[in-house]
């Protein structure tokens, strides 16, 4: 029971850190119809710009503590959110309206592009990063079981919430997001009510990407160990949990990587470890043969 | 007032390119040697990055960009399907001569061999994604059935490769009718993601499946392919390769042997589907690609029709693997990872989805300058990624976007990429 | 004119339900053997619904269609998977013309034989080794669609897209392509729409030429269409239905569904709300 109540805690704060990515899938499928194939590496960006200003504040001495976490998150968000609008900008807008398969190798090529640069720029190894933010609340204790909830796990829960609740405010109530839902209902339509399309999608871009930098720090500050290869496991798993929830759907993609975190968590609990990941693609592949539209999609009747 | 503009784009382009550079390249973390990090700076190279782009970024407003609106006004429609048979002859004649030609050794017939290889597997997914119009980014999951289809079934059965090769192809084919069976209702990107699931998946088993894969380790020994039971070795004995035809032993022999075998199956895969797309099957994945409706209402069974394309790609694939697997000897899921799938694909998109010629020169190009580009060493991924989103955003439809009819009541005529669809399943 | 007694088509208590709203509501008519029969009625009177029911791309909630075939067994398509409604007799052509664009006017009907073409290839198999009577099949096959290519008018654009074709050719074409599927009966989904006076007329006769097996060899075909131009309704049907919201209000021979007041006030009413 104890035990099953960790892997609870645990699941769930892996999962907001999907969520966050899932979101960025979500809308921007939502408003190009595009998987875009970077934003599991844009994540990976994120990290390592976390990475590198938690270094530069902490051990240069210039801060610490809950103070340095949130300044190292404005920091990446706004560096990785740079790097959103820049792959768009390249990889995308050029392509727009073109053949199908054109932007999604393109997509394809930005991830390569992104890997290999982050591995050139700050090198293959691993990344290690000391505890940030030990301890935490010990919640329940079953003989020498003890179910802990970390500091670190409230921090992830938290934050999570409130950008998640800033985003949701974005979308429903500002010019922004009635410009977003336009746009992803009918863009024509759209640019001649007179939105830019281009900005907003632009935007939705910058957004997404500083999701993502959000679970690019809390993933970093969490497991304290990245490297550049993370981005690939991360967005598909993400991915995942905004077809499961529904693509196009923003709760969806928060509940979808709850639902990926817990599955995944509990399946190496019980199961096997080395399979975990096959746990979450066969769900990937389960929920899109029996339920296309995911749990909170629309249903789409074809016209003929 | 040009050249104003184009000042001012480059230094917007500038800036942003320092907010990307400033901290991923000016601040390198590297482990200290109590295991702790630390930091790097570098900002003579963001200074020459930035520099960089500004000189770039200028240049193309004022000199590239305009000339390439001017050119792409006029008729931009495949230059490499107008001398397209001449130049397809022209390639084919190269192939067979070139373990012949002087001054090409052992070391160029080896990348030969690789470039074929991937011909050979862009060809196979032209099939499933050029014809049928189905994107599947796991390809490289059939390559890997097949490459262990023939390693374990070598290892554990004794078979040799030439029995091994038919029974590779039909596994494959037979995980594509698998996998293929319940995810083929899907469409478009859907269908993409899953099949990179599937993928992802049979790696992921071979690599935990350690009593019968070896894990990460791999098999390795694999049997060398014989010439019809004529071993090739460098010993000379009676019963091997060199000695039934007289010849000097050399290890050249078996690389040579490689070769042509790998065109051999190369040059089948091409035969077979030239020809099918004659057929009412290859008419109907074409037409699958079109307008799957349309197809439903002229009583075309869609889910067989594309089983049958999905099965048809996969035992290319598979064919492929298992000459990957004897001409390596050593086989183990690293190999087959998603960038194998994504660099297949890329091939034929870049090619342009449907022809044939345009895979193999995209596959020469690749596969041939990502091995020129050896002595880039960890650059040269970055500078692959980077060719492919050029190479899309310049040219969307890859090589060769047009079409040639199978059929015509009097002349064919290639038909325009404008016309041609590209499937949402 | 060979009007008979047995129908081609019976819709019986026909009931399509989506979610809550009921679109179609037990509808049942028939369409009488060697005929040409409009379905007519106001928009969202639920003809698409209806239309869509009978080629198999939706599956009614509730009563049956029914087919009498060449042969004269009777099939219940409503059972039946949709591209075994194809093979069954019924051919379709769609609202927003549905060619395969990228493949000319002649693949495009040689894509609709694909069923006994691909039977004479031994399914692929025989056909890739070079044996099977293909050949001949295929020639056969291409005298049949160059046919209706003339049929059409189009035989010297048989080598073009589908796609680069105008408008009204386009229309044209995919009858046609219907037609090349062998069937019993045609269902036709607003085929003059978008044609000009002239266009419209061409179609007229087609669509005569085609009930009456004039066209081409092929045999005379029944046409169930769908229509708002009410002129060439008018002009070329054997036999109306008229749906209002969901329900069948009226039915019978064109002259008199002119007068009649149900058929007038669905429209009248329909022209007060606009």
């Amino acid at each position: 029971m104890a035990y099953a109540l960790q892997q609870l805690i645990n699941g769930v704060s892996l999962g907001m850190i999907y969520g966050l990515i899932a979101v960025g899938y979500t809308m921007v499928y939502g408003i190009i119809g595009m998987i875009n194939f970077a934003h599991g590496d844009i994540f990976m960006i994120g990290a390592f710009i976390a990475l590198t200003a938690m270094v530069m504040l902490v051990s240069g001495g210039l801060m610490e503590g809950p103070a340095a976490i949130l300044l190292v998150l404005a920091i990446s968000m706004t560096f990785t959110a740079l790097y959103g609008w820049t792959v768009e900008r390249i990889a995308y807008r050029p392509l727009r309206g073109s053949f199908r398969l054109a932007p999604l190798i393109s997509a394809i090529g930005m991830s390569i592009v992104l890997q290999n640069f982050v591995q050139v720029s700050q090198g293959a190894r691993v990344k290690p990063l000391e505890p940030q933010l030990p301890g935490g609340i010990e919640l329940m204790r079953e003989g020498t079981f003890v179910v802990q909830l970390s500091y670190m796990q409230m921090l992830i829960i938290v934050s999570t919430l409130t950008v998640l609740a800033i985003f949701t405010w974005l979308v429903t109530r500002t010019p922004l997001g009635r410009a977003m839902r336009a746009c992803e209902q009918d863009r024509k339509m759209a640019s001649l009510l007179g939105i830019d399309t281009d900005r907003t999608i632009s935007l939705t871009f910058v957004i997404g990407a500083s999701l993502a930098a959000v679970a690019g720090t809390l993933y970093l500050l969490r497991y304290g160990v990245i490297d550049f290869y993370i981005g690939f496991l991360a967005g598909v798993k993400a991915f995942t949990a905004a077809v499961l929830g529904g693509i196009g759907s923003l709760p969806g993609a928060v509940l979808g990587g709850l639902l990926i975190g817990l599955i995944e968590t509990f399946w190496s609990a019980y199961f096997s470890v080395q399979y975990k990941d096959v746990a979450a693609f066969s769900i990937l592949a389960i929920t899109l043969i029996f339920m296309p539209t995911g749990l909170l999609g629309r249903q789409e009747v074809e016209k003929v | 007032m040009a050249f104003a503009a184009a000042l001012r784009d480059a230094a917007k382009a500038t800036a942003v390119a320092f907010g990307l550079f400033v901290v991923m390249v000016g601040l390198r973390t590297d482990v200290g040697p109590t295991g702790a990090l630390f930091l790097r700076t570098r900002w003579p190279e963001v200074a020459m990055l930035c520099a960089a782009i500004f000189a770039a970024r200028l240049a193309m407003g004022l000199w590239v960009m305009p000339r390439f609106m001017k050119a792409a006004g006029s008729s931009m429609s495949g230059p490499l399907a107008r001398i397209g048979t001449f130049f397809g002859m022209g390639l084919l004649v190269v192939a067979v001569i070139l373990p012949a030609i002087p001054g090409i050794e052992r070391g160029q017939i080896d990348l030969a061999i690789l470039v074929l290889t991937y011909i050979m597997l862009g060809w196979g997914l032209n099939i499933v994604v050029g014809l049928a119009g189905l994107l599947d980014l796991g390809y490289v999951a059939f390559y890997a059935v097949g490459a262990y289809s023939y390693a374990l079934l070598a290892q554990y059965f004794g078979l040799s490769f030439w029995v091994c090769l038919p029974l590779a192809g039909i596994l494959a084919a037979f995980w594509g009718i698998l996998l293929g069976f319940p995810v083929l209702r899907l469409r478009g990107d859907y269908l993409a993601i899953v099949t990179l699931a599937f993928g992802e998946i049979i790696r992921i088993i071979l690599l935990n499946w350690v009593d019968l894969t070896g894990g990460p380790n791999g098999i390795s020994g694999i049997p060398r392919p014989t010439f019809f039971g004529l071993p090739f070795n460098m010993s000379g004995d009676p019963g091997t390769f060199a000695h039934f035809f007289g010849l000097e032993p050399s290890p050249t022999h078996r690389v040579v042997f490689l070769y042509y075998l790998i065109l051999c199956l190369a040059l089948l895969t091409n035969w077979v589907t030239i020809r099918i797309r004659r057929q009412p099957i290859g008419r109907a994945w074409e037409a699958l690609r079109e307008d799957e409706v349309a197809c439903r209402a002229l009583g075309i069974n869609v889910t067989t029709t594309k089983l049958t394309a999905f099965a048809l790609g996969a035992m290319f694939g598979g064919f492929a693997g298992a000459f990957f697997a004897t001409r390596q000897a050593f086989i183990s899921p690293e190999s087959f990872t998603f960038i194998e799938s994504a660099m297949i694909l890329a091939i034929v998109v870049l090619g342009g989805l449907g022809s044939q010629l345009g895979v193999a020169v995209a596959a020469i190009v690749m596969i041939g300058g990502f091995e020129l580009f050896r002595d880039l060493g960890e650059w040269r991924m970055l500078v692959f990624g980077a060719a492919m989103v050029v190479i899309m955003v310049l040219r969307p439809r890859g090589l060769v976007g047009s079409r040639t009819p199978t059929v015509a009541l009097g002349r064919k005529r290639a038909i325009g990429a404008e016309f041609v669809g590209e499937g949402r399943g | 004119m060979s009007t008979t007694t047995t129908g081609i088509l019976r819709v019986d208590a026909l009931t399509m339900r989506f979610g809550g709203l009921l679109a179609v509501d037990a509808v049942s008519f028939e369409v009488p053997r060697g005929t040409i029969t409009a379905l007519i009625g106001p928009n969202g009177a639920g003809k698409t619904t209806v239309f869509n029911c009978i080629t198999g791309f939706y599956r009614p909630t509730g009563g049956g269609v029914h087919l009498a075939t060449h042969d004269g067994r009777d099939v219940v398509l409503n059972r039946l998977k949709d591209h075994n409604i194809a093979r069954a007799g019924v051919a379709r052509t769609f609202q927003n013309i549905r060619l395969f664009a990228g493949m000319t006017a002649l693949e495009n009907l040689l894509i609709a034989q694909h069923g006994p073409l691909h039977k004479a290839t031994g399914f692929g198999i025989g056909a890739l080794l070079g044996i099977s009577g293909y050949k001949a099949a295929e020639a056969a096959a291409i005298d049949h669609a160059a046919g209706w290519l003339r049929a059409i008018g189009l035989l010297d654009r048989a080598d073009d897209p589908a796609g680069s074709l105008p408008y009204g050719d386009q229309r044209r074409l995919e009858i046609a392509r219907a037609m090349c599927t062998g069937p019993s009966l045609l269902c036709l989904d607003e085929p003059a729409a978008g044609l000009n006076p002239r266009e419209s007329d061409d179609l007229a006769k087609l669509l005569l030429a085609i009930r009456d097996g004039t066209a081409t060899s092929a045999a005379p075909t029944s046409i169930l269409l769908i229509e708002h131009d009410m002129g060439i309704v008018m002009r070329i049907s054997d036999h109306v239905v008229v749906l209002d919201h969901g329900r069948k209000i009226a039915e019978g021979r064109p002259a008199a569904i002119r007068q009649d007041p149900h058929v007038i006030a669905a429209y009248l009413g329909e022209a007060e709300e606009e």
